[in-house]
């Protein structure tokens, strides 16, 4: 009983240990309720020619049935796109799956002087100037990108820039799961 | 504190609700129809901005707030029930655009966990205050004024 004193200091201690646990969370990072759902329909126009090789000119979800795939949200007016714009045209060199762009909330015009400048990476570049493709996939933050499966399911959801950890860590091997 | 500091905090606190509402006011852009309007308020105050998350859908600036205002605003007119649009928004969002999250397994602790500080709080308090008054009465130091009485 005589350490009835410490009572205090271990509750302290309990405190600082959430504390510390909830400054490193990111509270921006809101779990996605699509993973594990079916993925979101859409049926967008493909951007035009200047950045994309010749394919259908509109894209919908039925489309992609069958295939696992990428979508990445991005703009021209994204700053954080363009820091993460370096890993993707990475990845497109030793790509496994097809790399779909989602060109979120932006013109045609700056969409296609990015691509010229920066490299594509994309199979095609869905796109989306209203935002409205965006509602339905839940974006509130570009850049964002989701895997889908054979089945269209949404199997995971990168919030913020695909970092080269993310993409090793977490990304490649789901997609070598998925795919086999 | 003393009463004209608490004076002065409530009134600095009336203040910013007064200041909060009129900036929900704001972000309604010209109502054509204000029956409609006000309902659109009423849901997307209802809802967490996922841009700046301390503010509801009614009173953020931020573009995909505007959207949203619209989407529910189109919802509306197309004849949805609020409810409808709350699950519209929660199949897209998940429960973290609600302001209040419903009851369920993942949120029990979040509804549930100040209540149960409290009636700990509260068994301590009795805890302590039933051990002291079983105490002998020297087993306290004499009140203040006791003392001085005695003294004087």
């Amino acid at each position: 009983m005589k350490l009835k004193f410490l009572i205090p200091l271990g509750l302290f201690l309990v405190l600082v240990g959430f504390l510390a646990v909830g400054l490193k969370l990111n509270p921006r990072e809101v779990p996605s309720p699509l993973i594990g759902k079916p993925a979101p329909a859409f049926d967008l126009p493909v951007l035009g020619p200047g950045a994309v090789a010749a394919g259908p000119q509109r894209i919908r979800r039925e489309d992609m049935l069958g295939k696992v795939w990428m979508l990445n949200v991005w703009a021209s007016w994204c700053p954080a796109c363009r820091d993460e714009h370096p890993i993707l045209v990475d990845y497109a060199r030793r790509k496994t799956v097809p790399l779909f762009g989602l060109d979120y909330k932006d013109t045609d015009a700056n969409a296609q002087g990015w691509l010229r400048q920066f490299g594509n990476p994309y199979d095609a570049v869905l796109v989306d100037p209203q935002g409205r493709t965006g509602i339905d996939w839940g974006v509130y933050g570009v850049p964002e990108t989701f895997i889908i499966d054979k089945q269209g399911v949404v199997r995971f959801k990168q919030i913020g820039p695909v970092t080269p950890e993310v993409l090793r860590d977490r990304i490649e091997p789901l997609l070598k799961e998925l795919s086999a | 504190m003393n009463t004209l500091q608490k004076m002065l905090l409530a009134l600095l606190m009336t203040a910013g609700l007064l200041v909060g509402q009129a900036q929900a006011r704001d972000a309604a852009p010209e109502a054509e129809d204000p029956v409609l309007e006000a309902r659109m308020v009423r849901i997307a105050a209802e809802l967490r901005c996922l841009v700046c998350q301390n503010q509801t859908i009614a009173d953020s600036h931020a573009e995909l707030a505007v959207d949203l205002r619209n989407q529910v605003r189109e919802m509306l007119r197309a004849g949805k029930s609020d409810a409808e649009i709350v699950a519209f928004m929660t199949d897209r969002y998940g429960d973290f655009v609600l302001y209040r999250p419903p009851f369920k397994s993942t949120t029990a602790l979040l509804w549930l966990g100040p209540l149960a500080l409290m009636v700990l709080g509260l068994l301590v308090l009795y805890r302590v205050l039933r051990k002291r008054s079983q105490l002998a009465p020297e087993a306290f130091e004499p009140d203040p004024e006791e003392s001085t009485s005695i003294k004087s």
